[in-house]
């Protein structure tokens, strides 16, 4: 039996987070629902058992059923009939196994039959599934939507629509439009109010929308008549009822992620409840959704990573040139460690941000019921900002490298890799997406910038340097602290330029210096807690110094004068 | 029609065959069963999900699991409830150790008896550890009860009479037979749903008298409060079951003698892949009955 949860100790290590005592008392406030449901943890030990046993339950379905159904899905996709979606079968079967074990709505609280699972725990179940099939990732995901509602609707919204997800109602986000791909701010579909009836009703076109033809849709569509901008925009809930007033127009032919159905959408006179306050559609409300999609893809990388990883492992330990197995020959056993350590690397960025986004969103959820303390205000914008300027550095890093697993992985098998006869070459195109979606690596740059700008992160590099105290880790910690010194100097070159084509040109640069050091400090971290990960701690700090020091030369040789010749060349 | 069903499912906890590693035997030939894992006999979770979709389908009706084996056994019990059972029974006792199908199948037949309100009798066609696939019919007969094996899919109820697709040699069979019925599952049924996350939750704590008194009780309130939590063990009085009819005592079938069989090949034959010799392997195989 193929359990993807209980064969992944590294997984398992991060639930184990010393954090999660404080994040398990700020989500089940006190276990104040033991009482009002059977299925409710009564105390810290208990909760943690709950989120062991379900992601077992999880584990055991990936490995099981959606990881064996992931070929035929990618090869039968879904199919358009009469402006409808009909997934492949395989998606079916996976969605029905998911909703049988009672998983969906993992995070919403149980007054709407959820689980009211901390966010760890949730992210972890998205790797999980995106291991055995990134493409169905998605539709699993966006129960995200969910989240959405609970935060920001009205209570009766919420009591319409949330009970509905756990009983195995899907979701889709409508953002995009043939005009508005990552400037959101020009969507056009259009919102009016109907006086006599009371509500509002949908017009206009939507493309590239996942899981499109989904029972319940979030739309983002124009409000505010004669506007041009995002304050003009308003979120709003609607249902699909199959009918002939949401029409699905064609299903995209994709390169990956082939069995997550992209679709082109028509609204004909939907009708729709308002989500939130007018005009905060794409400012606020977008804003949050977005940062709990890009923490979904950054899950839905290292679970195709993970995947990536064990299928060039297997290979090279099984394959035998020149009289032995592969692994043996340094060209390879170098692109496994590297893998790994990237593996690694990012896994720990995940549940680092994880951790964040759970303390800031449970703020919000109790601040919602009751004012809170100035301590627990402090606490609450603290780990909002760091949520927000580790969001876009994790997106970037963890899509970045799932590209490059998968072509390592490719790499390592060779020609074989290169033939349908192997998982990698699914893996391959499926990863192509994670770096565009939910905003391109580009634009994640321009998000997390502001983390260096501010001095964000090195204010946080700083603590983790506090924080790391064992002995045995004072060599690599020094190493770290050269790096950091690096990238502060880095940092200042391109800052007192003050140039903001000079500061974009070289962002990427600074940000992922920024981040090669933030991980090593995480893998450190998790070296102190547990040993083990020592190794790839110093795996890992050779390689960041080695990318560190290419970004910085690069940095001191390409100046601000440079830039004009260097753009006159195309 | 809303008929509430009163479902008794009939399951085993065994070794795991399946994963037979070095260890599997003893030096003896007898099964090593602590070095196999022990798991849900395969094709009584096809029958649990059959049952599960007749609470589907029919609501208010209830699933009871009854089991037969040591203190562990109660495992057996939970994994059910996990899925969506109603309740259980751990038939216990060491007087039922050692049985045979006959013996078995009695000490069943008694339990059910003090169960006593049952509509449907259901278990898997046959265990792993055994492969006698008798206790399923026998229970039928010590009960007096209509009998479907080799089950496949229970197609609907009506009017107290069940409609069941069975599993034939080339074929498929519908057959139907009066409610109360006793019912085996060929493993070519829907495999069992995966065990659900609020029942796990719900449940985790479930434990016999037995296995209470074992360690040190965690979480002792609880049993107090949530009664669905202290799972019934019962033993031969329990049931009022004839000791000599139990166990070993009860127990016609003697095991004369094990061997340890090695399979080992003797002959060899080469083929090329000549479509004349493809086809006469095939021929070859169709006659002494390898294949077909």
């Amino acid at each position: 039996m193929a359990n993807f949860y209980t064969d992944n100790k590294d997984m398992q290590f991060h639930l184990t987070h010393p954090l999660m005592k404080k994040i398990v008392e700020l989500k089940e406030k006190n276990f104040e629902d033991k009482d009002k449901f059977d299925y409710a943890p009564v105390d810290f030990d208990d909760t943690m058992d709950s989120y062991h046993k379900t992601l077992e339950i999880i584990g055991e379905i990936c490995g099981e059923i959606i990881a064996a159904n992931a070929e035929s899905v990618d090869h039968e996709g879904p199919k358009h009939e009469n402006s409808r979606v009909i997934y492949a079968e395989g998606t079916q079967q996976n969605h029905e196994a998911l909703q049988k074990a009672g998983v969906y709505g993992i995070s919403l609280p149980r007054e709407y039959g959820g689980l009211n699972f901390a966010m760890v725990p949730y992210v972890m179940a998205a790797e999980l599934v995106s291991r055995a099939d990134a493409g169905f990732a998605n539709i699993w995901g966006l129960q995200d939507c969910a989240e959405t509602i609970h935060e920001f609707a009205s209570k009766e919204i919420q009591d319409e629509y949330l009970p509905r997800i756990p009983k195995g109602d899907t979701c889709s986000m409508d953002l995009t439009e043939p005009d508005a791909g990552s400037d959101l701010q020009s969507v056009q579909l259009k919102a009016t109010f109907d006086e006599t009836q009371n509500r509002w009703f949908l017009n206009g076109v939507k493309r590239f929308i996942t899981n499109g033809d989904a029972h319940i849709k979030l739309v983002l569509a124009r409000s505010e008549e004669g506007t041009k901008d995002g304050r003009g925009l308003s979120y709003f809930v609607c249902d699909n009822n199959h009918d002939d007033k949401i029409l699905v127009r064609r299903i995209e032919n994709k390169l990956g992620i082939k069995g997550s159905p992209t679709c082109e959408l028509v609204f004909r006179n939907v009708p729709a409840k308002l989500v939130g306050e007018r005009k905060l559609g794409l400012i606020k409300y977008v804003m949050s959704l977005m940062n709990g999609a890009r923490l979904g893809v950054a899950a839905q990388s290292i679970g195709l990573s993970e995947a990536a990883y064990r299928e060039a492992l297997k290979y090279a330990n099984e394959r035998a040139q020149f009289g032995k197995e592969i692994i043996n020959f340094p060209a390879v056993y170098e692109l496994l460690v590297t893998m790994k350590a990237r593996l690694q690397a990012a896994r720990s960025l995940l549940y680092e941000t994880s951790r964040f986004v759970d303390i800031y969103k449970a703020y919000n959820l109790i601040s919602n019921e009751r004012k809170l303390t100035p301590e627990e205000r402090e606490e609450h914008k603290e780990y909002q900002r760091l949520s927000d300027i580790y969001t876009p550095i994790l997106k970037l890093f963890a899509s970045e490298y799932a590209n490059q697993l998968a072509y390592d992985a490719i790499q390592i098998h060779g020609g074989s890799g290169f033939m349908k006869d192997y998982l990698v070459e699914r893996l391959y195109r499926d990863a192509r997406i994670l770096n565009i979606y939910e905003g391109t690596s580009q634009l994640q740059v321009v998000a997390a910038i502001r983390g260096v700008t501010t001095g964000a992160y090195l204010n946080k590099i700083r603590k983790y340097e506090a924080n790391l105290t064992a002995p045995e880790l004072a060599t690599m910690k020094e190493q770290l602290a050269t790096l950091t010194a690096d990238y502060e100097k880095a940092v200042t070159l391109v800052i007192e330029i003050k140039n903001q084509e000079y500061l974009d040109f070289h962002a990427r640069r600074l940000v992922e210096m920024a981040g090669h050091i933030i991980m090593s400090y995480l893998l450190l971290l998790d070296a102190q807690r547990n040993n083990e990960y020592a190794k790839i701690a110093g795996v890992y700090i050779k390689l960041a110094a080695a990318w560190n020091e290419e970004r910085f030369n690069y940095i001191k040789s390409l100046k601000f004068e440079d830039i004009e010749n260097f753009k006159s060349v195309i | 029609m809303t008929k509430e069903l009163k479902i008794v499912v009939l399951a085993k906890q065994v070794p795991d065959t399946r994963n037979v590693g070095k260890d599997a035997m003893k030096e003896d030939g007898t099964v090593n069963r602590a070095a196999l894992p022990a798991i849900f006999n395969p094709e009584d979770l096809n029958a649990l999900e059959q049952a599960l979709r007749l609470k589907d389908r029919y609501a208010g009706s209830t699933i009871t699991i009854l089991t037969m084996g040591p203190a562990r056994a109660a495992e057996i019990i939970r994994e059910g409830l996990f899925r969506g059972a109603d309740n259980g029974y751990l038939l216990t006792d060491r007087a039922f150790a050692g049985a045979d199908t006959l013996a078995t199948s009695y000490a069943l037949a008694m339990a059910i008896r003090k169960i006593g309100d049952y509509d449907i009798i259901i278990g898997g066609r046959q265990a792993i550890d055994g492969d006698t696939a008798q206790v399923g019919p026998q229970v039928a007969e010590k009960l007096g009860l209509t009998q479907i094996t080799y089950a496949e899919e229970i197609v609907k109820i009506e009017d107290d009479r069940i409609t069941v697709k069975r599993h034939i040699p080339g074929g498929i069979e519908t057959v139907e037979g009066p409610l109360p019925i006793v019912i085996t599952v060929n493993g070519s049924a829907a495999a069992c749903r995966p065990r659900n996350a609020k029942l796990v939750q719900k449940y985790k704590y479930a434990k016999t008298q037995t296995e209470k008194a074992e360690n040190q009780l965690k979480y002792a309130d609880l049993y107090k409060n949530r009664d669905y939590l202290n799972l019934a063990e019962w033993n031969v009085n329990d049931v009022k079951g004839d000791i000599a009819q139990c166990g070993l005592s009860g127990s016609p079938t003697k095991v004369k003698a094990i061997q340890n069989i090695v399979f080992q090949a003797k002959e060899s034959k080469t083929i090329t892949s000549a479509d004349k010799e493809i086809e006469d392997l095939i021929v070859e195989l169709l006659n002494n009955h390898t294949i077909g």
